[in-house]
C-alpha cells in the first residue's frame, strides 16, 4: 500500500485530480526521455534531413539506412576525433582515480588538519563554471607551454574529474569498518598489503563508479578542450560541437545514438555497483 | 598498587610518558593523512587553482602601456589633463623614442589594440603613426650630415656611445665566429649585448638612451652589428635636443675622439632649422591633437588597472575618474541581467516540472520508483551534446515539433514557429538538461518526509490541499532550496547550450567571455567578466554549503 494509491472512498473530484496528476507526470517523463529517444530513429534516416520523412513514417525500409553510421566509421575527421577521445579520457581517468582514491583515504582518517579547506579546494573544479576553468587554464597553460598539447588536455580533464572520484570514494569509505584494517594489521600485514588485500576490494565499487564519472566527464567535456586543446586534440564532443555550430551534418545523430548507447551501459554499471556496495554495507536487502 | 606507579605520570609500554606517546601517535596519524592527500592537493593547485588565480591577476594587469611606452608614461606624469592643452615637446620627443623602438619590435599595433578597448580610434592612430615614425627627426639627420659629415657614419656613433670594453668583446666574438665558420663548426654563441660608455648618459641623456635602444634592437631583433647600421632618424632628434641643452663645458668632459665629432656639431646646432614635433604628429594623424588620446595613455599608464572591471559593468575609466560607457557600447549590464533572468526562468521551470516528478517518485513503492528513476538518470548520464543536438533537431523550423504541429493543424505550414536561436530555445533546452539536478535533491529530501504527518493532518480534518500545503510542502522546502541553488549555479555559467541554440538573444555572459578569449582577444576583459561570474558562483555555493553541506552532494 503506497501513498499514491487511491483510497476506495475517494470522491470523484479526488479521482479526477489523481489521474490528472498522473498524466502531468507522464508528460514530464515524456519531456525528459523523448528528446533523447527521438534521435535514435532519426539517425537511420536515408535522407540528409533532421526530421521524419514520409517514407520513414510509412515504415518503408527504403526510408532507413546506415549511411550516417558508415560516414562516422569511414570519415577520417570523425575517426581522428574518436581516437583522440579514446586516448584522452582513459589517461585523465587514471590520474584522477589514482590521486583521488589516495586523497579520499587520507581525508577519511580521524584527524586531518584543515579538512574543510582541503575538501573545498579539491571539490572546486566541480563548482567553478566550466567557461571560467577553461579561460583560466587557457591563459595559464599558454604561459607554461601546455596549451594545445595532449598533456595539457589530459591534466585539465583529470582536474575536472577529481571531485567525482573524491565524492564517491569518500561516500564509500563512510561505511567502511575500520576494525578490518586493524585486524589485518594485528595479523601481521603491512599497510600496503592491508590496502590492497582488505581495503581496496571493499571500496572498489566506489572507486569504479568514481572512475566512470571521471571518464564520462572527460569523454563528454567540450568547453575546456575547446580552449586548452588545439586542432590536434579535437575530440568527439568538439567535433560534434563544431558540427552543430557550422555545417550541421546528420552524422552527428549517428554519433549521438552511439553515445546514448554508451551512457545506458555506463548507467547500468553504476547502478549495479551502487546496489552491490549497498548490499555489502548491509544498507539494503538487495 | 605500589606507591611508585601511582604518583608518577602514566607510562606507555616502552617507558615514555603516555601523554607524549599518544601525542606522537596522533602526529604520525595526521602526517600520514596529509601525505596521502598531498599529491592530489599539489596536482589541483597546479592544474586548477593556479590557472584561476592567474585569471584573477590578468583581470587587473596592465603592464603593456608602461612596458611599451616607458619614457612617455614618465614624461606624461607632469601633464595636467584638465588644462585642455596638448603635452609639451618633451612628451612628444619621449613618445617618438618609444614608438620608434616599439615599431621596430612591432609592438605598437598591440598597444594600439589594447588602448582601442578604452578609446575608439587609438588602434588606427598608432598604426598610422608607426608607419611614419622612422622619418621623425629626419630634418636634423640631414642638417647634422651637412654640418658634421662624420655623424652620418655608423662607426662614429659607436665611437661616441659604446663602451670600449664592449667593442673589444664584440671584436673577439666576431673573430671567434669567423674562425668557426672557416673550420665549419657550429657557432651559436650570442654576441655580447651593447653597453654604453661610462658618463656619456650624463652628458647626452636622450641620445645615449635612444642609441642604446637602437643598438640592442639592431643586435637582438635583426642580428646586426650596430657599427654597420645607420641609426634611426629619432636618434639625431635626441642628439639635437641634448646638444641644445648642454653647455660647451659638458662637451669638454668627453673623450678626445667624441669631442672631435661633437664639438663642431654643438657649435652648429644653434643655427639648425628646428621643427615642432607636435606638427609632425598632427600631420601623421589628427587624433594626436585631442587631449582625450593623451589622457587615455595617462590613465592607463599604471601597471594595474580597474579598467577591465569597470568595462564589465559598462563603466569606463577616464582621466577625471569613472564615467558611464557610451550609450551604444553598454552591453554587459544587459548581459548580466539577461543571464540572471534566464537562469531564474530555467530554475522556475525546473521547480514546476521537477516537483511533481520527485513527489511521485518519493511516494511510489520502491520497486516502481526505482524503475521510473532510471527515466531521470538516463538524461543525467547522456552526453550534454547529445541532448543539445536533439533539441536543435526538434526545435528547428523544419524540425519534428513544427512538423507535428503542422500535421495536427495547429500551425500553418507557411508560418512555422521560430523556437530556436532565441531565448525560448535556450530556456527549453537548458530546463531539460538541468531538470535531473532539481529532481534528485528534491527526491532525496522527500523520501525522508514521514507519510504519517500527512495522514495525521487528514485525520484531523484537513482537506487534501491543506494537508499538502500546510504539512507536506514546508517539509520539502530544503529540497527545493538545494535543487534551486544547484540548478542556478549550473545555469549561470552555461556555455555550450546557449552557444548552440541561443542565437543572438539567448546567449549568456559566458558566451561573451568565450568571444573575448577567442575572437576579440581582449583577454583582460574576459578575465574580469570571468572573475565577476566566479564571485557570484562562489557566493551561491557558500549559501548552498550553509544549507545543504558540501558532503551531501549526491551523484544520483
Amino acid at each position: 500500500m503506497s501513498q499514491m494509491d487511491l483510497p476506495p472512498y475517494a470522491t470523484p473530484g479526488q479521482r479526477i485530480w489523481h489521474y490528472t496528476f498522473l498524466v502531468i507526470c507522464g508528460l514530464i517523463f515524456f519531456f525528459l526521455i523523448a528528446p533523447i529517444l527521438v534521435i535514435i530513429p532519426l539517425s537511420f534516416n536515408a535522407e540528409d534531413f533532421f526530421t521524419f520523412t514520409p517514407k520513414m513514417l510509412a515504415l518503408d525500409p527504403e526510408g532507413y539506412s546506415l549511411k550516417h553510421y558508415r560516414d562516422f566509421f569511414t570519415n577520417p575527421s570523425w575517426q581522428q576525433a574518436l581516437w583522440n577521445s579514446v586516448k584522452i579520457a582513459p589517461a585523465a581517468t587514471v590520474i584522477a582515480v589514482t590521486l583521488g582514491t589516495l586523497a579520499a583515504i587520507g581525508l577519511s582518517q580521524d584527524h586531518v588538519p584543515f579538512r574543510r579547506a582541503i575538501m573545498a579546494i579539491l571539490i572546486s573544479p566541480m563548482i567553478v563554471p566550466l567557461i571560467i576553468s577553461a579561460a583560466g587554464m587557457y591563459f595559464f597553460y599558454s604561459r607554461i607551454g601546455l596549451q594545445g598539447t595532449y598533456l595539457g588536455v589530459v591534466l585539465a580533464h583529470a582536474a575536472l574529474g577529481i571531485p567525482f572520484v573524491i565524492i564517491t570514494v569518500t561516500a564509500t569509505l563512510v561505511g567502511f569498518d575500520r576494525s578490518l584494517t586493524r585486524a589485518a594489521a594485528s595479523l601481521g600485514a603491512n599497510p600496503v598489503t592491508t590496502f590492497f588485500k582488505v581495503q581496496m576490494p571493499l571500496i572498489l565499487p566506489g572507486v569504479i563508479s568514481g572512475g566512470l564519472f571521471a571518464f564520462i566527464t572527460s569523454f563528454d567535456e567540450v568547453v575546456v578542450v575547446l580552449f586548452v586543446g588545439s586542432a590536434n586534440q579535437q575530440t568527439l564532443p568538439w567535433q560534434m560541437f563544431t558540427g552543430l555550430r557550422e555545417q550541421i551534418s546528420p552524422t552527428i545523430l549517428a554519433v549521438a545514438t552511439i553515445l546514448v548507447v554508451i551512457s545506458i551501459a555506463l548507467l547500468t554499471t553504476v547502478e549495479l555497483l551502487r546496489r552491490r556496495s549497498e548490499r555489502l554495507r548491509g544498507l539494503s536487502p538487495g | 598498587m605500589s606507591d611508585a606507579t601511582s604518583t608518577g605520570p602514566m607510562l606507555a609500554a616502552d617507558g615514555t610518558p603516555l601523554k607524549r606517546s599518544l601525542n606522537r601517535a596522533l602526529r604520525a596519524q595526521k602526517l600520514r593523512a596529509l601525505m596521502l592527500i598531498a599529491p592530489l592537493l599539489v596536482f589541483i593547485l597546479v592544474t586548477f587553482i593556479a590557472p584561476i588565480t592567474d585569471m584573477l591577476f590578468r583581470s587587473v594587469e596592465n603592464q603593456i602601456v608602461s612596458d611599451t611606452l616607458p619614457r612617455t608614461t614618465r614624461a606624461l606624469e607632469g601633464w595636467d589633463h584638465n588644462s585642455g592643452e596638448l603635452p609639451s615637446e618633451d612628451v612628444f620627443a619621449a613618445l617618438t623614442y618609444d614608438l620608434v623602438a616599439a615599431a621596430e619590435r612591432k609592438d605598437h599595433t598591440r598597444l594600439g589594440t589594447r588602448l582601442n578597448y578604452e578609446t575608439t580610434g587609438m588602434s588606427s592612430i598608432f598604426r598610422k603613426t608607426g608607419r611614419r615614425i622612422d622619418d621623425f627627426g629626419e630634418t636634423y639627420m640631414d642638417q647634422f650630415a651637412e654640418a658634421t659629415p662624420d655623424l652620418a657614419a655608423p662607426e662614429t656613433w659607436v665611437t661616441v656611445m659604446a663602451d670600449p670594453g664592449w667593442r673589444a668583446d664584440y671584436a673577439a666574438w666576431e673573430a671567434a665566429r669567423a674562425a668557426a665558420r672557416e673550420t665549419g663548426r657550429d657557432f651559436d654563441r650570442p654576441p655580447p649585448l651593447f653597453r654604453l660608455k661610462n658618463g656619456v648618459a650624463d652628458i647626452l641623456p636622450e641620445a645615449a638612451d635612444v642609441y642604446a635602444e637602437f643598438a640592442r634592437i639592431a643586435q637582438v631583433e635583426n642580428g646586426d652589428n650596430p657599427a654597420e647600421e645607420e641609426p634611426w632618424a629619432p636618434v639625431y632628434l635626441a642628439l639635437y635636443r641634448d646638444l641644445m641643452h648642454v653647455g660647451p663645458g659638458a662637451i669638454e668632459r668627453l673623450d678626445d675622439a667624441s669631442r672631435a665629432t661633437l664639438a663642431p656639431a654643438h657649435d652648429a646646432v644653434a643655427g639648425f632649422q628646428s621643427e615642432r614635433l607636435a606638427d609632425l604628429y598632427l600631420d601623421a594623424d589628427k587624433g594626436w591633437g585631442e587631449p582625450a588620446i593623451w589622457s587615455t595613455i595617462q590613465a592607463f599608464s599604471s601597471n594595474y588597472t580597474p579598467g577591465y572591471f569597470l568595462a564589465s559593468v559598462d563603466l569606463r575609466q577616464t582621466a577625471d575618474g569613472v564615467a558611464m560607457q557610451d550609450e551604444d557600447r553598454r552591453i554587459y549590464i544587459m548581459l548580466f541581467e539577461r543571464t540572471l533572468f534566464m537562469s531564474l526562468a530555467i530554475m522556475g521551470a525546473c521547480i514546476l516540472l521537477g516537483y511533481p516528478i520527485a513527489f511521485l517518485l518519493a511516494n511510489l513503492p520502491l520497486r516502481t520508483s526505482n524503475v521510473l528513476l532510471i527515466l531521470v538518470l538516463l538524461p543525467f548520464w547522456t552526453s550534454l551534446l547529445v541532448r543539445t543536438s536533439s533539441w536543435k533537431v526538434l526545435l528547428q523550423q523544419q524540425g519534428v515539433i513544427n512538423d507535428v504541429l503542422v500535421w495536427i493543424g495547429l500551425v500553418d505550414n507557411a508560418n512555422r514557429l521560430v523556437m530556436i536561436n532565441n531565448q525560448f530555445g535556450t530556456i527549453v533546452a537548458m530546463t531539460h538538461i538541468l531538470l535531473p539536478f532539481m529532481i534528485l535533491p528534491l527526491y532525496s529530501v522527500m523520501k525522508t518526509i514521514p507519510p504519517t504527518y500527512v495522514r495525521a493532518a487528514k485525520s484531523l480534518g484537513a482537506s487534501n490541499w491543506t494537508a499538502f500545503w500546510r504539512v507536506y510542502f514546508p517539509q520539502s522546502v530544503p529540497g527545493i532550496g538545494a535543487g534551486c541553488i544547484l540548478v542556478f549555479i549550473l545555469a549561470i555559467g552555461y556555455y555550450i547550450t546557449p552557444e548552440l541554440v541561443g542565437g543572438t538573444t539567448g546567449t549568456f555572459i559566458s558566451n561573451r567571455i568565450a568571444y573575448h578569449i577567442s575572437s576579440s582577444l581582449n583577454w583582460g576583459l574576459a578575465a574580469a567578466l570571468g572573475s565577476i561570474l566566479l564571485a557570484v558562483v562562489l557566493l551561491l555555493y557558500w549559501i548552498y554549503d550553509r544549507i545543504v553541506g558540501i558532503d551531501n552532494v549526491s551523484l544520483g
